[in-house]
């Protein structure tokens, strides 16, 4: 309820430092070698600047001499470097493999300013779609088909895989896997207008088990009846959630309220929940925006108070974002919105 | 006339009084104001992000985001009466920001999804933004 993207990056280790699956591994690897060899260049220029200014008049004149210069700026530089090339782009070249046809696809569309996610089954059709978070088994290589609507992006969940461009008109390949369950930021690499950097997403890694049973769920809703909105047992029960103090109450939120509110005010336009008759494509799939972690693309946690404060008033969390402030709405009206988004689980 | 001046005087001093007891009726004292501690100030800060607060409140110290959904909360602690209707206490504040529609039937502001010690160091965070 209370996680971020900003959350899961900070601290120590980076999370470049602490791989959570074989293809950061690499990326890892690649870092710590990269660093070690700065440090070494590093130290022969302090030693060499040394020798030049305060060194023996012998080791100053052989430092100067056109010899040194082939050897330290030519044949030095060129080796390694050459070298370096040829490692890396081995070491990581498993990283954007063809597709096989028998790994998970997900396709990540990047977008000002958050990513579309669609699960794609081995035809490449599109079974499922989210926004926002990626969701995978653990130990199991993922592709991830990754495009942009717009502007050139790049995905990046450092503890899972290196940086990848999403290039308008154009899909590249990226793999990813997880070796240890956990929730893993990821966030927009490569800038991409006003609000790049409040452009996140989750990478969720389950165990085998759960897997399955958030498989099963997400099934379950896409094949669920033309009605979003759940028993009325179930909606009287929101306004309770979190404090006893509350259950006191009368529900104040009508979800059904909410769900008229949703089609009337243009919501539906531009947004899309499975079984109903919202299916806009424009922005994020809101099917199962409840079950979230974050609001916004990774900003804000998920909670009914980050929520009527998103829809009422989104220009201001994220000033130029698509979604118009939905200022003509009543607190009440945001409330009843709002209560039906979160039965969108 | 030195009784006249002795007069002015006990006179001046009883008006001073008067104004002191005019003020301090709209505000306690400085001295005697609810003083929270740092911890609970930086606690109140990290719990202030952590639930989101500033998508609908501008809240000094928080530089991100600014949300003018719900009313700024710049002076806070000066404030007469919490959502124009609750006596600005600590212990009020607090129990607002857990429920505040359970305490002033009809707020806008939705209950929030934090702890009772993570709502009274809110509060101590809100009182502790008094400049003066």
């Amino acid at each position: 309820m209370d996680w971020t993207v900003t959350d899961a990056l900070w601290g120590w280790p980076p999370p470049v430092l602490d791989p959570a699956g074989p293809y950061s591994a690499q990326v890892t690897t690649l870092s710590w070698a990269l660093f070690a060899l700065g440090v070494v260049v590093t130290a022969v220029v302090i030693v060499a600047l040394w020798v030049a200014i305060k060194g023996p008049p012998r080791w100053k004149a052989k430092l100067g001499g056109e010899r040194a210069i082939w050897i330290g700026g030519v044949a030095f530089p060129g080796v390694v470097l050459t070298a370096l090339l040829i490692w890396g782009l081995t070491l990581t070249a498993s990283l954007t493999e063809p597709i096989r046809g028998d790994e998970m696809r997900i396709r990540v569309t990047g977008e000002m300013w958050w990513f579309r996610v669609q699960y794609l089954d081995a035809d490449g059709v599109v079974v499922m779609q989210d926004a926002n978070e990626i969701h995978i088994p653990v130990d199991t290589p993922v592709v991830l088909e990754l495009e942009s609507a717009d502007v050139i992006h790049s995905f990046w969940v450092p503890h899972l895989s290196g940086k990848k461009d999403m290039i308008p008109g154009r899909r590249t390949l990226l793999r990813i896997e997880a070796d240890r369950a956990g929730e893993f930021g990821g966030v927009c690499a490569e800038y991409c207008g006003g609000q790049h950097a409040l452009m996140g997403f989750v990478a969720v890694a389950h165990e085998p088990d759960a897997w399955q049973a958030w498989r099963a769920d997400r099934i379950a809703t896409l094949n669920r009846a033309q009605s979003p909105i759940a028993p009325t047992a179930q909606r009287n029960s929101i306004d309770a959630a979190g404090d006893p103090a509350e259950a006191d109450i009368p529900a104040r939120y009508d979800a059904r309220r909410g769900y008229d509110l949703f089609m009337e005010t243009g919501c539906a336009a531009c947004h899309r929940i499975a079984g109903s008759e919202a299916n806009g494509m424009a922005g994020p799939d809101l099917t199962h925006i409840a079950s979230r972690r974050t609001l916004g693309a990774g900003i804000l946690p998920n909670h009914r108070g980050t929520l009527i404060g998103w829809i009422g008033d989104s220009q201001s969390i994220k000033p130029g974002n698509r979604m118009p402030s939905y200022d003509r709405l009543s607190a009440d009206e945001l409330g009843h919105i709002a209560a039906f988004l979160e039965l969108q689980k | 006339m030195v009784s006249s001046d002795r007069g002015r005087a006990v006179l001046a001093t009883v008006m001073a009084m008067g104004a002191t007891g005019v003020i301090s009726a709209c505000k306690d004292p400085v001295e005697t104001r609810y003083e929270p501690s740092d911890a609970a100030i930086s606690r109140g800060l990290a719990a202030i992000e952590k639930a989101g607060c500033g998508s609908c409140h501008e809240i000094p110290g928080v530089d991100w985001p600014k949300g003018r959904l719900g009313p700024s909360l710049k002076g806070f602690d000066d404030v007469g009466l919490i959502a124009g209707q609750l006596p600005n206490r600590p212990g009020v504040l607090a129990s607002f920001i857990r429920n505040a529609p359970a305490i002033k039937p009809g707020s806008p502001m939705p209950p929030m999804p934090v702890s009772e010690a993570e709502a009274q160091d809110i509060a101590s965070y809100l009182y502790g933004l008094d400049s003066d």
